[in-house]
């Protein structure tokens, strides 16, 4: 490369306040911010704007302060959004890259379709978490969850990562979802803590982690520590369940012709 | 288990025309055609037959011919050929009978009845050999009202993005993997030549097709297949699929076999697993959702591109339709019984969903009524086969229709109706890379391109003689049809009256 400079470049900070403001104009002013060169944008006030992310296809930081809308970060693909507060309903709706973190809870539909990046979320999920997840070669997305789930976790899921790491249970540990990994086809559900077998779909399968499983596991639980400040070692004692696809193809046989 | 299934069709050779060439062999994909070299002859097993007439058409003495086998079912009205033959498979295999391409029952076709008008002496026809006729439409959202600055006489309204199509016929969805590449790239070709869209379908777009964007709809499904920003901003349009008129309310599953290395690439799913698409989408299940989706589309592309979205033709499509415009859909496309599929199961394309012709005007009318028609282009398919059909369409209020069978026929198709087998003789509908060999892009292409300007004259035509110079004089104008053979309740739903009235 020519003229190559050896000074790393600072990172710009910039400073956003969203109160009040429209989706449509917050997300144009973001695309400005990235066009103008920023790389680390914190916004204050943030409160229901939806699809926070989406199109900023740079690896930038984003720091929101508040409960940004729904589709944070559809479609997204690179930056690094950080949420102080809640998130709602379509986090990283169809995730092509990056990370998504939520100190907080998250809301129905997060992570649906995700083909790559991370999403990493303090507490709980709601419905529907990772639907329909799928991977291709390197590109394998990745849902953590700090607590538990509702119902129709991993549905239809072709491919990727889900983690369930179930702090926020008391007594029993027991997750309380029901139809999960319903139509799974692909990828892998890691669950700390319980699940009665009757509420898995009939194409989910069960097993003990392997030596594989848990070096993934460990190495996701050590990133989750690290964001939310907990301890590692407390949050890796407990068995680990792994929930796999019984079969790649599990409509293969319904068909005559 | 021993088939009780009789053979479907007869091959019949002519023992003195063919010359044991082999091209019969050769050609079938469904392993009819058997070369016995002790008795120099080549034999057929007709069970396997599927009547896809590549042999005939290829046959270079032409000894071959196919018939419907020469079995008479005793005469029975409620228990005929078919009904026996699927009761006799899903008695030897326990599964959902499969098919391909449109329903062939005989439900009505409204379009046979419908009849256009033409000017006699009152008002002058027109030639359109010598005279200008546009045959140009914009799809898009239109404003309800211009403002003109009287100054300059410049438009001061701002103008939702629009695209603008050559002719009123663009190419329906049919994605990577259920077609092969080289038929999507006759269809892109074709497409570009003539200024008017190729769809993606839900498969994702080939790199090698990426330059076609400016002639391309991408889809996003329920799969979500090969979906990223890059997909987004690809096309020209960008449409949500929520259904098909083969199968409303019907997920898909491309089989794994047809999950071949560059079909898993373009869709980013491993190779060999079935590919399903869910049969909703699971970030819409309101008008409220779909809206939200629409937005997330048109943020994603900078508002720059139409969004559009496909439902399937269905008992409540016009209030669904309204509910689509209002939550900010700029295209609608409805996808009539008719519709065509590369899989789907048997007792969904033949039973569900409703005739494209009576959801058009239902959807129409409803439309106006509430005075939101201009904010959304109205696009139909399912069942449009020649222009004549695509002026009635426009005449009960399309903007444009969509052709997926037309197009499939002009590379070869015969409607043999084994799309969901994977092994299209016409190399079509199909993964297989022998057989994906028989169609060239370039001459694909060519066939396309000849099919719509052979169409887009014969609308011209057909203008001409309504005397009208312009497609949009045509538009929603249903005074240019009148119906035959319809009762009341028929042409008060299609909005036109009985001819001679």
């Amino acid at each position: 490369m020519l003229n190559e400079t050896s000074a790393e470049p600072r990172e710009q900070t910039a400073g956003l306040n969203a109160g009040g403001m429209h989706y449509r104009q917050l997300n144009a002013t973001l695309r400005d911010m990235v066009a103008g060169g920023a790389q680390r944008i914190e916004i204050k006030d943030v409160c229901g704007q939806r699809y926070i992310g989406t199109n900023l296809c740079a690896p930038l930081a984003i720091d929101l302060h508040g409960t940004p809308g729904n589709d944070l970060g559809a479609f997204m693909s690179g930056p690094r959004i950080t949420v102080y507060g809640n998130a709602q309903d379509g986090c990283g709706n169809t995730m092509d890259d990056g990370r998504i973190v939520i100190h907080g809870h998250a809301g129905d539909v997060t992570g649906l379709s995700a083909r790559g990046g991370k999403i990493f979320i303090r507490d709980d999920a709601g419905y529907r978490a990772g639907i329909h997840m799928k991977e291709y070669g390197a590109r394998r997305p990745v849902v953590v969850i700090g607590g538990t789930a509702q119902d129709f976790l991993g549905e239809y899921m072709a491919g990727g990562v889900i983690l369930l790491l179930g702090v926020t249970l008391e007594g029993s540990r027991a997750h309380d979802c029901d139809f999960v990994g319903t139509g799974m086809h692909g990828g892998a559900i890691y669950l700390r803590g319980t699940i009665d077998h009757a509420r898995l779909g009939r194409e989910v399968g069960v097993s003990d982690p392997d030596e594989n499983d848990m070096l993934l596991i460990r190495s996701l639980v050590a990133e989750y520590a690290a964001l939310f400040g907990r301890d590692e070692a407390e949050l890796l004692q407990g068995g680990f369940v792994k929930l796999y696809p019984r079969w790649l193809r599990p409509y293969g046989n319904v068909y005559a012709y | 288990m021993k088939t009780y299934l009789p053979p479907r069709y007869i091959v019949r050779r002519d023992e003195d025309r063919c010359i044991q060439c082999l091209v019969c062999e050769n050609q079938c994909s469904f392993d009819v055609h058997q070369y016995d070299a002790g008795d120099d002859r080549v034999y057929a097993r007709d069970d396997r037959c599927v009547a896809c007439h590549r042999c005939v058409t290829f046959c270079p003495t032409s000894a071959l011919g196919i018939g419907e086998y020469p079995l008479d079912f005793r005469a029975n009205h409620n228990w005929r050929r078919e009904a026996i033959e699927d009761v006799l498979k899903q008695a030897e295999t326990g599964g959902v009978l499969l098919t391909g391409m449109g329903t062939d029952k005989g439900h009505r076709v409204y379009w046979d009845h419908l009849l256009l008008n033409a000017s006699q002496v009152t008002n002058p026809s027109i030639d359109p050999l010598r005279e200008p006729m546009e045959t140009v439409t914009f799809l898009g959202r239109k404003p309800g009202a211009a403002e003109i600055d009287p100054a300059t006489g410049a438009l001061k309204t701002g103008m939702p993005p629009q695209v603008r199509l050559g002719l009123p016929v663009m190419f329906s969805a049919m994605s990577y993997g259920a077609i092969s590449l080289n038929v999507q790239e006759s269809l892109a070709r074709a497409a570009t030549e003539l200024g008017t869209l190729w769809n993606t379908g839900e498969g994702g777009l080939h790199p090698k097709l990426r330059k076609y964007g400016d002639n391309t709809t991408v889809q996003v499904a329920s799969g979500r297949f090969g979906v990223d920003a890059g997909y987004l901003n690809a096309g020209r349009i960008v449409e949500i699929k929520i259904g098909q008129g083969a199968k409303p309310g019907i997920g898909g599953h491309l089989p794994g076999e047809k999950v071949v290395e560059d079909v898993s690439r373009t869709r980013m799913i491993p190779m060999g697993t079935d590919a399903l698409s869910p049969a909703p989408q699971h970030d819409i299940y309101s008008i409220e959702d779909l809206s939200q989706l629409v937005h997330a589309l048109k943020e994603a592309t900078h508002y720059t591109k139409p969004i559009s979205v496909k439902i399937a033709a269905v008992h409540n499509s016009a209030a669904i339709a309204s509910g689509m415009v209002r939550a900010g859909a700029d295209i609608i496309v409805l996808d009539g019984l008719r519709g065509a599929t590369g899989a789907a199961p048997k007792i969904i394309r033949d039973n569900v969903g409703i005739p494209i012709e009576v959801a058009l005007a239902a959807v129409d009318t409803r439309l106006r009524q509430e005075g939101i028609r201009h904010l959304a282009s109205l696009v139909v398919s399912g069942g449009i086969r020649n222009s004549g059909d695509v002026a009635k369409a426009i005449a009960l209020g399309a903007d444009a229709v969509n052709i997926g069978t037309a197009a499939l026929v002009a590379l070869g198709c015969r409607l043999c109706q084994q799309c969901h087998t994977g092994k299209c003789a016409w190399g079509i509908c199909t993964s297989d890379p022998a057989l994906t060999k028989r169609i060239n892009p370039e001459l694909g292409a060519r066939r396309l391109v000849n099919l719509l300007r052979g169409w887009d004259h014969e609308i011209q035509e057909i203008l001409g003689g309504l005397g009208v110079n312009a497609i949009e004089s045509l538009r929603g104008n249903r005074l240019h049809l009148r119906g035959l053979g319809l009762t009341d309740m028929e042409l008060d739903t299609l909005g036109v009256r009985m001819a001679g009235k």
